[in-house]
């Protein structure tokens, strides 16, 4: 074993996603307190430019004193059968001190299977790490917090956003690459047949000036029309949380957070919403946050610039309305 | 196709929240249980299945106060089978529970696995990939959709932005279910009751709950907002009066 922390970046169709500079980030500081080195860990098929270019969005490169680089065709998009195989052997014979993944689409399809493969302990959603070598994990919803030590010998860990900023995990220096041994790939269980390309609604939330947005306490499809007049009074439009979306109560278009968009209105004004990470996770870019939800604990408040713990259905109708006299007058 | 589905409660969210005097736990004593929402889109994404193609649907769970009103739910919404792990599961973790669930699914040789893509108090991994390491079974989670052919499944996995990846899964495998094709349907609780009268829990003894592989936690507590949101009192009227005061000063208005 040695001190050195991995992290396995994930990308998709040409673009390394934002949740790589966030776990560099959070290895940086690990690495930091235990003295290795933070390495990158890519998987791909002529994807080194991945890593030896900077990113077309922030013009910079991976945060990382090395990277580490496997190149297959079988590599070239995302499948848990391969890039498990290839990274089996990878960390069984390098034995780092910990590999991070993303708490995402990716990087949940690796680590628990991994750790069981491997028999190496794991931590899941994870925000921060500490210098002393602790993690800080998020759990039931948001509301709760768990720290511990970095399991050994080796760890992995999934990561959740929120702790790090992009632009930690981000240099102005291009890592040096290393290219890595190929594993034998074959056989294998799950492939890519296609891709199918978001539905596009016939309003784009990523544009709105104000949204104001649904969730699970909006109850029925019925209630959305309340929504929806008061978006329409303040010159913007409806959006909701995945249960919202998932009831068929609004389009898919219209879904914010992970699985969902990333919004960036003036105000986004979330009706009944806890404000679970998932969701959090695609608000944090908007100007001003203000949250209604009769739970005083509830995760959104945490974010949320104003709140009230008013119930929703009591100030929907009055506030539509005050909002056209406003201007009307 | 003999589908089995793994489910887990989960702390009830909308309950307060505390943590026990250890200081390393949820305080179970007044922790609302309930089953896991994305394992309840497992069962209805298992049900549909059967429902289109036919074959037997078994549901397996730990033994966990308001496992019973789970699993006769399940038998409600047309689970053919009904299977409860009998043990102490109190504070046990995924990786225990996975080795629990590897038991009785290599009794049950099942073609397909499904179970919810996470829980709300997963801190080592979850139970469907950790599973597929039991299993030595292909996994993919983040899926909202599935599809039987001889021998495989084609499954549609989720990428943020709403992006999908259509893939080819060679069964057996395990999948972590996002959301199922249609919302979890309604059933009556008079069903339910008759359900209990009608449909048996076969029952399986835990052959010992190996947490190894989960981290040890030091320290759980609530956690606190950084810079809490400037809370608005008073009336609706007030309420209202106040958030156009706001939306004033934001320049939206
Ligand atoms: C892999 C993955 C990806 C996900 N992606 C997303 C995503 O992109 N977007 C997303 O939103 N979620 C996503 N989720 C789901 C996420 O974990 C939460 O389950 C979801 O965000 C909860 O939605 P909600 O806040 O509407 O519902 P709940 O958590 O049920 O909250 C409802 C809230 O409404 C309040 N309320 C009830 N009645 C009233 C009333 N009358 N007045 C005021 N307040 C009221 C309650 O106090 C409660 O806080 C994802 C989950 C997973 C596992
Ligand atoms: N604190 C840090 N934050 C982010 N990246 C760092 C940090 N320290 C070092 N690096 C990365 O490691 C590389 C080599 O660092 P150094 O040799 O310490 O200058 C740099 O090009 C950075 O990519």
């Amino acid at each position: 074993m040695n001190q050195n922390i991995y992290v396995v970046i994930e990308h998709l169709r040409g673009q390394v996603a934002e949740i790589s500079y966030v776990m560099l980030a959070g290895a940086r500081e690990l690495a930091k307190g235990l003295g290795g080195n933070v390495i990158a860990v890519l998987l791909g098929h002529k994807a080194q430019e991945l890593a030896g270019n900077p990113s077309a969005s922030s013009g910079k490169y991976l945060a990382a004193d090395s990277v580490l680089y496997i190149d297959h065709p079988a590599l070239a998009d995302f499948t848990s059968d391969a890039y498990q195989k290839a990274l089996t052997n990878l960390i069984a014979k390098d034995q780092p001190r910990a590999v991070l993944f993303g708490s995402t689409s990716i990087g949940t399809d690796l680590a628990s299977t991994l750790s069981i493969k491997l028999g190496l302990p794991m931590v899941s959603s994870t925000r921060s790490f500490s210098a002393d070598g602790k993690f800080v994990s998020q759990i039931c919803g948001g509301k709760i917090m768990a720290e511990g030590g970095l399991p050994s010998p080796t760890a992995l860990v999934t990561m959740v956003p929120g702790g790090y900023k992009a632009e930690q995990g981000q240099s102005t220096q291009a890592p040096a690459i290393t290219q890595v041994e190929v594993p034998v790939l074959e056989s294998l269980r799950v492939t890519l047949a296609n891709y199918i390309e978001p539905e596009s609604g016939d309003v784009d939330i990523a544009k709105e000036p104000v949204l104001v947005s649904v969730g699970r306490g909006i109850q029925n499809q019925d209630n959305i029309i309340l929504a929806e007049d008061l978006a329409k009074a303040l010159g913007g439009a409806v959006s909701g949380s995945r249960p919202v979306i998932d009831q068929g109560w609004l389009a898919t278009s219209r879904l914010v957070g992970k699985s969902g968009k990333s919004v960036k209105p003036k105000i986004y004004l979330a009706l009944g919403i806890s404000g679970a990470p998932e969701h959090v996770e695609g608000i944090t870019t908007s100007d001003t946050i203000i949250a209604i939800n009769t739970d005083p604990a509830a995760p959104i408040f945490g974010v949320a610039k104003y709140g009230s713990e008013i119930d929703m259905f009591d100030l929907i109708e009055i506030l539509t309305e005050k909002v056209k006299q406003s201007k009307g007058g | 196709m003999n589908i089995a589905i793994l489910v887990k409660l989960v702390p009830d969210l909308v309950e307060e929240l505390t943590i026990d005097t250890s200081g390393v736990a949820l305080d179970t004593a007044w922790l609302r249980l309930i089953i896991n929402e994305f394992d309840d889109h497992a069962i209805e994404q298992g049900i549909l299945l059967k429902e289109r193609g036919g074959g037997q649907v078994t549901v397996v769970a730990p033994d966990i106060e308001g496992v019973d009103d789970v699993l006769f739910t399940a038998a409600a919404k047309g689970a053919d089978r009904l299977i409860k792990i009998k043990g102490d599961f109190t504070g046990v973790n995924n990786h225990a529970l996975a080795r629990a669930f590897t038991t009785v699914v290599k009794e049950l040789q099942p073609d397909l696995i499904l179970t919810g893509v996470q829980a709300n108090n997963d801190l080592d991994g979850s139970v469907g990939p950790l599973l597929a390491g039991c299993l030595e079974m292909p996994y993919v989670g983040y899926i909202s959709g599935v599809s039987l052919t001889e021998g495989k499944s084609k499954v549609r996995k989720e990428y943020p932005g709403g992006l999908i990846a259509e893939m080819d899964v060679t069964l057996p495998a395990v999948l972590g279910i996002q959301a199922a094709e249609q919302p979890p349907r309604y059933v009556a609780v008079s069903k339910v009751r008759q359900m209990m009268k009608t449909s048996t829990i076969e029952e399986r003894a835990e052959s010992g709950l190996d947490m190894a592989g989960g981290p040890t936690i030091g320290r759980m507590f609530q956690a606190e907002a950084g810079q809490r949101a400037t809370m608005l009192t008073g009336s609706p009227d007030e309420v209202a009066t106040k958030l156009v005061g706001i939306f004033k000063e934001l320049g939206v208005l």
